[in-house]
């Protein structure tokens, strides 16, 4: 019967991405994207999609790196520009210019916000024994944003903290006012 | 088979809440005992101890358990339904409420009323009991006669428990029934090397005292397990009980010491707790979002609307397929069918949000009644339009002006009762509430028929505190808008109920921020009426849109006075470059946006300009923008849900285009201009200082 053709499909399929699941279990997943030059890293599990760059809407005395909000499927997101909040790379807007939209679960409540990037580039596999400290030689990041370095052949990538992003509008609430 | 309870916690709190007003309802109609409501008093506080008791809720089952035995006695006319009694029941509902709030959190509820209270319940029950001894010791003796005890075998097959099946569990369900002797028979039980531990090899024998239980309740406790194990069931007479439980104990298969089936009862719950701390905590982070019930007819509408919208969207896309221009008649009509479909769908959307508006008007008769013996006041109090129906969020957010509204009338509003007779009135107060709907808005009136506002007082009051110059001349509605300055109070002694100056001021902005307005109107002697107008939604805006720069704001319709292009005339500069736009009489300050916003414009010079003239809380502005763009229905979306609040902007929506535009909070926005004026005339000081 058809049923029972289905039926052995089932298991089959199960297997298919049980040997996806296999690999994750080692260490967790981190997207990475690039500023500039530099990489960076974020858990692939905040990731809710990514996008091309359209121009926002602009929202009145926003700081310089809130470039303003988009409609995404109904939802109002606020998009802010990485690269200028963090000093990284220069502020251009080429085709290749993404935005990764990420959620990010604050206390009660997730947020959903736009980050602007210049690339995304993989997807990067590291247990916990792989992240390292980042030491505090004054970069321009604020520590409270970096989760820890990881190496990645001859490169390093900042593995940045997803939780700590949704702060990052409210560091300086009147930036836009003084220009 | 564990369910995960926390899921229905919503469901109940719910429920019990709604109980909770039903008990407040009945118990304030409640006048005798052959009164239907004591019935559905009784039900709801029985639900609420059931229901608590599920969730492990134990201040509310034993606060509600007391609760419930007195309506017992009320309701079987064992006691008389005397006033008091109903004070403490009331006092009662309150605190279930507490103690639902302090279970919910796993605190315990250190409030002392709550103590207080429940002395009373005892008091008053135990008072019954002396009263009525001789009804007492009628149902002690029915009781006695009444006992019953079963002896039950229990031989379970070996699989019973491979089948998902505790016997704790159905010793437990028989606890509810009576009192339990259990005996557990370990005769079969094989040696240690030999078990099996998949296995059961127990037995038990169980006796039950029980009140009221028949064969068939015992049966349904062993209901799930009926075909997995040899049960029997005898009936052992009343005196035989005693004996038959000394056999039991002298028995010699009864070589286990009997089960104690409390300390059992308390591992289980207790293990029982630790498997739903998880989903609890997990529930927990989840934000309270609410819920609405919605009646199915409203349901049964949108379904049909979407039904007619598929079937407008199929004979679009037909028509899409091989356009040609004969066919612009059929795309038009069917354009139009679209606009009426998306209307119809969007009206009916927003009535499953609407809620008949009984639920903020049911907190009255409570307030009314407490009150009045707070006060002495003999008050009535009538509703009307109570289905006059609202938006939910306007809804709650407009009660506490409401009950702020109903304690002034009732303490400022309805003199005493001497006062009243001295009046020529009738001793006892009126106060009403109406509700009814008037074009696109709801309007609530509050009515009393009391002392009315004291003009001169009022006047008296504002020029003291320097509001109002002493000798202007000011109309009455001028006179009676004063009571909503902050700090104003005419109240000659402060109480308790009203009479600190905090308040209409806060009644008068809570209803602005709804987008409402408030009206009072007074007659000496014969009372006041405060009318309240509000929006009936606060999640669809009519909006002007219009441009600056590159960018598209919505004004709202509501507080535009009118747009005009400007003549170059009228324009006026005065003390110190500030723009006034000469309006007929008035003279309208104007406000650029592009300056305010830091943008952008085509257009930064007023002459010729387009203003847009708009009002906020008597206060006329005049936007300059680049261009008017058409005026439309906007769904307002909150900013502040991904990002934060704005200063000068309410919300933001998306357009047809799918763009994201913002909507101007225009009494947000005059605030802001005035702080940049402000800093401005600072530093001009600070500059004259230094050059001084």
């Amino acid at each position: 019967m058809d049923i029972q053709a289905l039926a052995k499909d089932v298991p089959a399929q199960g297997e298919q991405s049980l040997e996806g699941i296999d690999f994750i279990t080692n260490g967790e997943q981190y997207l990475t994207f690039m500023l500039g030059t530099e990489q960076f890293a974020i858990n692939i599990l905040c990731v809710e999609e990514i996008r091309s760059w359209e121009q926002p809407t602009r929202i009145p005395n926003a700081p310089i790196h809130v470039k303003g909000v988009i409609n995404m499927r109904g939802v109002i997101v606020p998009i802010i520009d990485l690269r200028i909040k963090f000093e990284v790379g220069e502020n251009t807007y080429l085709p290749s210019t993404v935005v990764i939209i990420l959620t990010i679960e604050v206390e009660h409540d997730s947020k959903v916000i736009g980050f602007v990037v210049d690339a995304v580039s993989d997807v990067l596999n590291a247990e916990e024994s792989d992240i390292k400290k980042s030491p505090a030689f004054g970069g321009s990041i604020p520590p409270e944003f970096i989760a820890g370095l990881v190496n990645l052949e001859n490169s390093v990538v900042t593995l940045l903290n997803a939780e700590a992003l949704h702060k990052i509008e409210k560091h300086q609430p009147n930036g836009g006012n003084k220009s | 088979m564990t369910i995960d309870l926390a899921q229905f916690l919503p469901t109940f709190l719910e429920e019990s809440y709604e109980g909770l007003e039903t008990m407040e309802t009945g118990l304030l109609n409640l006048q005798s005992s052959e009164d239907d409501s004591i019935h559905s008093i009784f039900r709801a506080a029985h639900s609420i101890k059931g229901g608590a008791g599920t969730f492990g809720f134990t201040q509310v089952t034993n606060f509600t358990h007391l609760v419930e035995t007195l309506l017992d006695e009320m309701r079987d006319g064992r006691r008389d339904i005397i006033q008091s009694d109903i004070e403490i029941l009331l006092q009662s509902v309150d605190c279930i409420r507490l103690l639902i709030e302090a279970d919910r959190n796993e605190s315990v509820c250190e409030d002392e009323s709550i103590n207080n209270v429940q002395i009373l319940l005892n008091e008053s029950l135990k008072s019954a009991n002396t009263q009525t001894i001789n009804e007492s010791e009628d149902t002690n003796d029915s009781k006695s006669t009444n006992q019953q005890s079963w002896l039950i075998d229990f031989i379970p097959q070996p699989h019973l428990v491979q089948t998902g099946n505790d016997p704790i569990f159905l010793f437990n369900a028989l606890a509810d029934l009576g009192e339990l002797r259990i005996i557990c028979n370990t005769s079969e039980l094989p040696v240690f090397s030999d078990i099996e531990p998949k296995e059961l090899y127990l037995k038990w024998q169980i006796q039950l005292s029980t009140l009221s239980s028949t064969e068939k309740d015992i049966r349904e406790v062993f209901e799930w397990v009926e075909d997995e194990c040899i049960l029997d069931i005898t009936l052992l007479g009343t005196e035989a009980a005693v004996d038959k439980e000394q056999d039991l104990k002298s028995a010699p298969v009864a070589s286990e010491p009997a089960l104690d089936i409390k300390a059992a009862k308390e591992e289980t719950t207790r293990t029982s707790l630790t498997d739903n701390d998880k989903p609890q905590t997990s529930a927990k982070t989840k934000p309270d979002v609410g819920s609405i019930r919605v009646g199915v007819d409203k349901v049964d509408i949108l379904i049909n609307l979407v039904g007619e919208l598929v079937i407008t969207q199929s004979m679009l896309s037909e028509l899409g397929n091989d356009f040609d221009l004969s066919k612009l008649e059929k795309l038009t009509s069917g354009l139009d069918q679209l606009l009426q479909n998306t209307k119809e769908l969007q009206e009916s959307v927003m009535r499953i949000r609407m809620l008949p508006i009984s639920f903020a008007f049911n907190r009255f008769p409570r307030l009314i009644h407490d009150l009045s013996i707070k006060t002495g006041k003999e008050i009535e109090l009538v509703i009307k339009g109570e289905q006059t129906e609202l938006d939910k969020t306007v809804m709650e957010q407009i009660g506490d002006p409401l009950v702020h509204l109903v304690r002034n009338a009732v303490d400022h509003g309805i003199e005493s009762k001497e006062v009243r007779i001295a009046n020529g009135k009738s001793p006892k107060g009126k106060i009403s509430l109406d509700a009814y709907h008037m074009g696109g808005s709801i309007v609530i009136e509050i009515n009393d028929d009391g002392g009315g506002i004291n003009r001169q007082a009022v006047l008296n009051k504002a020029i003291e505190k320097g509001v109002v110059e002493p000798n202007s001349t000011l109309t009455d509605s001028q006179v009676f808008d004063l009571i909503f300055e902050p700090g104003f109070s005419t109240a000659n002694e402060v109480t308790d109920i009203s009479g600190r100056g905090v308040g209409m001021d806060v009644v008068k902005k809570n209803i602005q921020s709804l987008g409402g307005r408030i009206q009072v109107a007074s007659e000496p002697g014969k009372g006041s009426s405060f009318k309240v107008n509000l929006p009936l939604t606060l999640a669809i805006l009519d909006g002007q849109l219009v441009r600056v720069g590159t960018e598209v704001y919505i004004i709202p319709l509501i507080s535009i006075v009118e747009s005009l292009q400007t003549k170059t005339d009228l324009i006026n500069r005065v003390s110190g470059n500030m723009l006034l736009y000469r309006l007929r009489e008035d003279n309208v300050p104007v406000l650029p946006i592009y300056q305010l916003f830091n943008l952008e414009a085509d257009n930064i010079e007023i002459d010729n300009s387009l203003l847009v003239v708009v009002e906020s809380d008597g206060q006329k502005v005049g936007l300059m923008v680049d261009d008017l763009l058409a005026q439309q229905q906007v769904v307002i979306k909150s900013l502040k849900d991904n990002y934060q609040q704005v200063d000068g902007i309410s919300g933001a929506t998306i357009l047809g285009d799918g763009s994201v535009a913002m909507i101007l909070d225009i009494p947000g926005m005059i605030s802001m201009a005035l702080a940049q004026a402000q800093v401005a005339q600072k530093t001009a000081h600070n500059n004259i200082e230094e050059v001084v």
